[in-house]
């Protein structure tokens, strides 16, 4: 295997949605193995559907991606094995305990039966969850959700780390107890976090080197302190307003809640 | 690092399972509805069966009941991928390195479990409302449950493959679920009934279930258990299939 200085690398990628509308429109980028790469830009930018099309959730219109020097496209399964997720929306089963929720997702990506209590007692004491193991996800806080999600995402130790939004609507506290978190393990396990944020003074604390999309496109990408520079701004929140304008994005209902309220009339969840 | 194919059949199967037991209202709350038919039915109509010379309605009646709740358990079990898929849960399965014919079946397998266990429970509870079957032939009856279970769980995760959310599901318990339950013999005998009825039922796998159940349960039938035992391997054999096929194509 050749060695590939780069964890992620991203070549003219396009996703086209119902044959005209370009969600992400010939970008490229590489991220370099052992470093925090931000992805931002406002909503519906793409974001969300380039990290789709780099876990194998979408098929590309065209373009190529390595991912820990595998292709998503012809090798799903060994990229599947090689990263671990943390989705914008919730994905964990209200009605399993903490426990169970990381020791099914050790059952699928087979973590050796041996090593799956040590490692999950490991991780769960990791995000402070471990005296919660036992209790019903769905009796969580959002906050505690998302470090159980972190810690799922790290079980089968991949290579990369993907956080879409990891800390969308948390408060100041727990957002900078989960960044403590991610820099560690950065620094001590030499993981390659590829992340998305709405909060810019995250990505500039954070991130070594930051791209920012709007309609598809990449319209920047370098350290934080060079966007901020180039853009003459007086800090990344300014420079990202400047690169994409002031007009407002919105941001799209889901059917979530909805069907939440519908689900818990019919005394299934 | 390979994947335990076997391994993570058993843990999607084992979820199933974990979620159905901890759903105390949901299991007491699903046998409502056939003990309400035991009852009503059952006694209701029996001097008018035993009047027209067919014998006993509740021995009849129950293995169509118990075909019944497995039935509509196993729908729902199959359906609940469109729970997984709006909760967010799908994506995590999606993104595990198994394959999706992997994933279809160990929750197919679970949810028909599931199914097997709600008419167990319900075979128990029509016991005790009256129905009197050879002790020694209820093991080939679970046979025939198990059959069942599995054919409509996969059905179900067919139908919810290709649905968005749940908007459809109505849909589906009117112009599925009901007419296969109440076209499939489960109430009436078929013998007797117009012939268009009977050939709808030929085309009906409930049939087949609830007819190898009286086979075995009260030994009166209209083909023999084997032939339904056969036709519903085969019917499941193709609903797993098409399910699957139609899995692989799930977006989350
Ligand atoms: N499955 C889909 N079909 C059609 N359009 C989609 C689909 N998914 C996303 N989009 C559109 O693509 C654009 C980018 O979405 P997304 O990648 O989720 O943005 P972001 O994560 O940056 O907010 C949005 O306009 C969104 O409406
Ligand atoms: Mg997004």
């Amino acid at each position: 295997m050749p060695e590939n200085k780069s964890s992620i690398s991203v070549k003219n990628l396009s996703k086209t949605y119902d044959h005209t509308f370009k969600a992400v429109d010939d970008i490229s980028f590489e991220v370099p193995a052992g470093s925090i790469f931000a992805f931002l830009g406002p909503n519906g930018a793409g974001k969300t559907t380039t990290i789709k099309m780099l876990t194998t959730l979408v098929h590309p219109t065209s373009g190529s991606i390595t991912i820990d020097g595998m292709d998503p496209t012809r090798d799903p399964h060994g990229v599947r094995q090689s990263f671990g997720i943390v989705f914008q929306d919730p994905s964990l089963d209200d009605e399993l305990t903490a426990y169970e929720n990381m020791f099914f997702h050790a059952g699928l990506y087979g973590v050796p039966r041996g090593e799956t209590a040590a490692k999950i007692k490991d991780l769960l004491e990791f995000v402070e969850l471990w005296d919660r193991k036992d209790n019903l996800v769905k009796t969580f806080s959002g906050g505690m959700k998302r470090r159980l999600e972190i810690a799922r995402g790290l079980l089968h130790t991949p290579a990369v780390l993907f956080l879409d939004e990891p800390t969308t609507g948390l408060d100041p506290q727990t957002r900078n107890y989960i960044w403590t978190y991610i820099k560690k393990l950065n620094e001590e396990r030499g993981l390659t976090v590829f992340f998305t944020t709405h909060y810019m003074e995250e990505a500039e604390r954070s991130a070594k080197h930051v791209a920012i999309i709007d309609h598809g496109k990449i319209i920047a990408s370098d350290t934080p302190a060079n966007i901020i520079k180039s853009a003459s701004a007086a800090n990344l929140e300014d420079a990202f307003i400047k690169l994409t304008g002031r007009k407002i994005r919105e941001e799209e209902a889901g059917s979530v809640d909805h069907l939440r309220t519908m689900a818990r009339a019919w005394g299934r969840r | 690092m390979k994947t335990n194919t076997l391994y993570a059949i058993y843990i999607l199967w084992l979820r199933q399972l974990k979620r159905y037991f901890r759903s105390k209202s949901r299991i007491l709350g699903s046998l409502g509805q056939p003990i309400l038919f035991l009852v009503a039915l059952g006694f209701g109509l029996n001097s008018v069966f035993a009047a027209s010379g067919q014998g006993n309605y509740i021995q009849f009646l129950a293995p169509g009941i118990i075909a019944m709740s497995i039935l509509f358990t196993a729908i729902f079990s199959g359906i609940e991928i469109i729970w997984d898929r709006q909760f967010g849960f799908l994506k995590e399965v999606l993104v595990a390195p198994v394959s999706r014919f992997t994933i279809m079946f160990g929750r197919t397998l679970g949810g028909a479990t599931v199914a097997s266990l709600q008419g167990l429970l319900t075979l128990i509870i029509a016991t005790v409302i009256g129905f009197r079957p050879d002790l020694w032939l209820v093991l080939p009856a679970i046979v025939f449950m198990i059959l069942i279970a599995l054919v409509f769980t996969a059905l179900g995760t067919a139908i919810a493959s290709t649905l968005e959310d749940m908007q459809g599901f109505q849909l589906i318990m009117n112009f599925v679920v009901m007419p296969v339950f109440f076209l499939s013999g489960s109430l009436f005998p078929l013998n007797t009934a117009p012939a268009v009825l009977q050939w709808i039922a030929i085309f009906n796998p409930l049939f087949y279930g609830v007819d190898g159940m009286r086979a075995v349960l009260i030994g009166a039938s209209h083909f023999s258990a084997w032939t339904d035992a056969t036709v519903l391997v085969c019917i499941s054999a193709v609903f797993l299939g098409i399910g699957s096929w139609l899995f692989s194509k799930i977006r989350a």
